[in-house]
């Protein structure tokens, strides 16, 4: 394979995806840079040069603190349930069960709506403090059915955003258990290794390399989540459900200020390469091969 | 295990596998129960299960009010679409990453997915502008191209992985009976890999069919997809549950549906080498 | 024709230098295999002969051509795998079939060329099987088989028979020698297998660390090694090669005989002139019926390996002589070169 004409040809195969993905990234990142350093209001037919205002707003912003934190406790919080509760059920998946093809099935297909819907669904049908079904759960215990979006909202979309992603940890772990090993299995076992033992020697080793994909996979788009926020909270109340994409989008159109829009869409850029980086060193090295 | 597993064992399992897995499904059971109650019903304090009057008006009202069909045309167009262009790309690319590889490559790939991890709200404006000057707002190129773009990377490290699993003496032995290396892809790799091929297929269709921001960003009425369909019944005072209900049943099924149906297709390429 | 030759020809990985210069000539029809131990560079040289691999340097020519810069299917070559490397989505017709459709051959010729190429390796009742339902050796049959449909000037082959038990490999060795006589195409085998090496070559080229160490036939191989190491690769068992006041008696930094050219005889022995005799203990003795294998502790020497023919009546402990056959020294300098 390593002739130097199947070289050449090789670079000219994976030209296409780098020049796309360049393009893709450098002419609106250039564009955004350069809207950055504007006083550009949608509302406003005057445009000025604003040198580094934009930045100086943005970052003074106090929303935009807690966006970041509310970007990492929700991207933390979702990673952590779907790690924890996906390792669970796909180990109680890989037992014995009676119709275990349509426990898989159920399992799996919150994955498959799309974020709007379940979003809508949440907000509407469940969540909704006087007609939604926990409403209706919680008074049938006596308790005083939960406002969801205004006493707990980040609790709220973690759910939401948790109960999308979970299904996907949860194949993904249970083909992986499915491929472990029968043999060491059963080496173990005649070793004297006790069911925890098995757990923590065999099976977890075995999942490092699933949960690393599931962990890259996931926080890929954790990072970006929008539509739930959009749906039901709307960033709030105040701005305690705000993250960083969401912050953008209110600040470019909700309040039409392309200028400081695109000053934290390049932070926001800046941010989502070091967190780039950062998973990278900690996933990378399981995905080698 | 080769050993029987005692029966109380699997009664266990069983009940506690069916509860997890009822709870998990059930907002979309409830969803599609109350697609079938009247407005009154579905938004009623406290819930029928089962017993109670069984209608598809929210059904009809839906058909009739909006264009379903166009919808999910657009939908099916965008995706596919954006997924075959995706795939002619990806695969080459990724071949030369698995089958070429230079010091590199890994640093390739990795920028790529970070690509991935930028807000798309950062660049929605120059894109939007971009666009609008183009005259690609609201058409079916136009999203096919801005969802081709963001999953691209995804895809080609989803190929790549599985690629590196398949033995160079195969691609080698082709070489060798005068393939080129278009042939080599066509005949010999894309065969291999199929499965691969098929779990990065689904999987982008699955994300595109369900991509939300671009969709409702950048069309409004003739190239909109199933995901503005539902942002159009997502009335902010949510009056009208269940033909929201209805809409929203409509909006997943042809993509559950798909989903289920395929999901061992789209494990199998998803794993990465960790099942062989 | 099929006259492979290599000028110079050197190869490296990075900065690994891996092959050190391969100058060869291999003949039309020959039979040549390259033997040499595990990381040799066998492999990397039929690779380059192939076109798989850029050379770093030096030439390849093929009937005098120069391919050097040519792309592997335009060399007129074909290569059998040690993996098969079958195409596992493909019938055993279409794996056969496949080069010959890359050269956009009319069907009718294809077919008779499969057909033919079927009936020589018995495949006829397989065609239409995957190879994942064949047997190992069907597999290696079937790899053969697609080498030669494509009549091609050479055939490469990387240790093909490695993947299979010892049986096959015997049965397996013999159909592919017959069949590269028949044919008559040159061949060039790499395998790390001596035993391969020596039934099978028209000649031997010994590789070690990346440079030709001595190219002949078999018995040229065995009977004038040009060093210690090719004394010591080729034949088995291993010759005894040794150091010291015995071997400086005979001329030599280090002497080498080999085990059947030792010949045992219990107790002391009257010594004729200009003949050696070394007196030792026996440490261990394998009876295996037809030979005996004696391994004697000799003082000033070390232990020697002898072989007899038939069976002879020796116990450990028991106090021998050996005889070498004088005319089957091996006498090399300091150099570790064979002497004249
Ligand atoms: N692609 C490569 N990159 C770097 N080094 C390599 C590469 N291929 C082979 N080598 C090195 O070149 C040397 C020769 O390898 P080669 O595979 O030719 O050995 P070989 O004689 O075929 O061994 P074996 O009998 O084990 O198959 C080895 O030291 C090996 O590590
Ligand atoms: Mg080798």
């Amino acid at each position: 394979m390593a002739t130097q004409q199947t070289q050449k040809l090789a670079r000219i195969l994976i030209a296409p995806s780098i020049i796309l993905l360049l393009l893709w990234m450098i002419v609106p990142l250039a564009m955004t840079a350069w809207f950055s350093a504007l006083n550009y209001n949608l509302l406003n037919s005057v445009t000025s040069f604003a040198g580094l205002g934009n930045y100086r707003y943005f970052l003074s912003n106090p929303a935009f603190l807690s966006s970041l934190l509310n970007t990492l406790v929700l991207v933390g919080s979702v990673l952590a349930i779907s790690a924890f509760f996906g390792v669970l059920i796909a180990l109680l998946l890989d037992q014995v069960i009676v119709g275990r093809r349509v426990v898989r099935l159920m399992l799996i297909a919150p994955f498959f709506v799309m974020p709007t819907v379940s979003a809508l669904i949440w907000k509407n049908l469940l969540m909704n403090p006087v007609s939604g079904l926990l409403a209706w759960l919680w008074r049938l215990f006596g308790l005083t059915p939960v406002d969801w979006f205004t006493q707990v909202p980040m609790l709220s979309i973690i759910l939401i955003v948790a109960w999308q992603w979970l299904p996907f940890a949860v194949l993904i772990l249970l083909t992986a258990l499915q491929s472990l090993d029968q043999e060491q299995q059963e080496a173990a076992l005649m070793d004297g290794a006790g069911a925890f033992d098995r757990f923590f020697h065999l099976t977890l080793p075995h999942l490092a390399r699933p949960l690393s994909i599931v962990i890259l996979i996931e926080t890929i788009f954790l990072l970006t989540v929008f539509a739930e926020i959009y749906v039901t909270t709307g960033g709030g109340p105040g701005v305690e459900t705000t993250n960083l994409a969401y912050l953008i989008y209110s600040q470019a159109l909700l309040q039409y200020d392309v200028g400081a829009a695109s000053a934290g869409g390049l932070i926001a850029v800046v941010l989502a390469n070091i967190a780039a980086i950062f998973l990278m060193r900690i996933v990378g090295k399981n995905l080698e091969t | 295990m080769a050993r029987r597993t005692p029966v109380p064992r699997i009664v266990l399992t069983s009940v506690v596998a069916w509860t997890v897995g009822l709870v998990i499904f059930f907002p979309i059971l409830w969803m599609l129960l109350t697609s079938f109650k009247t407005e009154l019903a579905a938004f009623s304090a406290s819930p029928s299960f089962l017993f109670f009057h069984w209608t598809t008006e929210n059904y009809v009202a839906v058909w009739t009010r909006s264009n379903y069909l166009e919808y999910a045309w657009n939908s099916v167009v965008i995706s596919l679409g954006s997924t075959l262009v995706a795939l002619a790309i990806a695969v080459p690319a990724a071949w030369s990453m698995a089958f070429s590889p230079t010091r590199r490559t890994r640093g390739i790939l990795m920028w790529m997915l970070s690509t991935k991890m930028l807000p798309p709200v950062g660049v929605l404006v120059p894109i939007y502008l971009l666009y609008r000057d183009a005259g690609l707002l609201d058409t079916q190129l136009g999203l096919v191209i801005v969802l081709c773009l963001s999953n691209l990377p995804i895809m080609v490290w989803l190929l790549f992985n599985y690629f590196k699993d398949i033995p160079r003496d195969i691609l080698e032995a082709a070489r060798m009976d005068g393939a080129t290396i278009g042939k080599e892809i066509v005949y010999i790799l894309a065969p291999m890999a199929v499965p691969g091929i098929a779990s990065a297929l689904l999987l982008n269709v699955i994300l595109a069919w369900n991509e939300a921001f671009w969709s409702l960003n950048l069309t409004s009425s003739h190239a909109a997809p199933l995901t503005a369909f539902i942002a159009s019944y997502a009335s902010p005072e949510g009056l009208f549950w269940a033909k929201l209900s209805a809409a929203s049943t409509m909006a997943i099924a042809p993509i559950l549906v798909l989903g289920w149906f395929c999901q061992k297709q789209l494990v199998r390429g998803l794993t990465f080498g960790a099942v062989k | 024709m099929g006259r492979i030759t290599l000028e110079g020809v050197t190869k490296s990985f990075d900065d690994t230098k891996v092959i050190h210069g391969a100058d060869l000539e291999i003949e039309d029809g020959k039979f040549v295999v390259f033997v040499g131990p595990s990381g040799c560079g066998k492999t990397t040289l039929l690779r380059l002969i192939a076109g798989l691999e850029d050379v770093s340097g030096g030439r390849i020519l093929i009937d005098g051509k120069d391919v050097t810069r040519l792309a592997p299917a335009k060399r007129g070559l074909s290569m059998v795998f040690q993996s098969y490397a079958l195409y596992p989505h493909m019938s055993v017709r279409r794996n056969i079939a496949f080069g010959l459709k890359m050269a956009r051959m009319p069907k009718s010729e294809i077919e008779r060329r499969v057909a033919h190429a079927a009936g020589i390796l018995n495949l006829t009742d397989y065609l239409d099987r995957r190879p994942g339902q064949l047997s190992g050796g069907q597999r290696q049959r079937v790899a053969i088989g697609r080498a030669i449909v494509r009549e091609p000037k050479g055939f490469l082959f990387d240790e093909p028979l490695s993947n299979l038990d010892a049986a096959l490999r015997v049965q397996m060795r013999l159909e592919v020698t017959r069949l590269q006589k028949q044919l008559k195409t040159t061949a060039v085998y790499v395998t790390h297998d001596q035993v391969e090496a020596m039934t099978m070559a028209d000649e031997i080229v010994v590789l070690q660390a990346g440079r030709i160490e001595q190219v002949g036939t078999p018995l040229e191989l065995y009977e004038r090694p040009a060093n210690v190491f090719v004394a010591g690769f080729i034949g088995s068992p291993r010759m005894n090669l040794f150091e010291g006041p015995v071997a400086k008696r005979n001329g030599a930094t280090t002497l080498g005989v080999r085990p059947e050219h030792l010949r045992v005889q219990p107790g002391d022995a009257v010594v004729a002139d200009g003949c050696e005799a070394w007196g030792g203990t026996v440490i261990q003795a394998e009876h295996l019926g037809s030979d005996t294998f004696v391994y004697v502790d000799v003082p000033g020497i070390g232990t020697l390996d002898a072989r007899c023919t038939g069976e002879l009546r020796v116990q450990v402990g028991d106090t021998v002589t050996l005889l070498p056959d004088m005319h089957q020294l091996h006498r090399f300098d300091a150099q570790q070169l064979a002497m004249a």
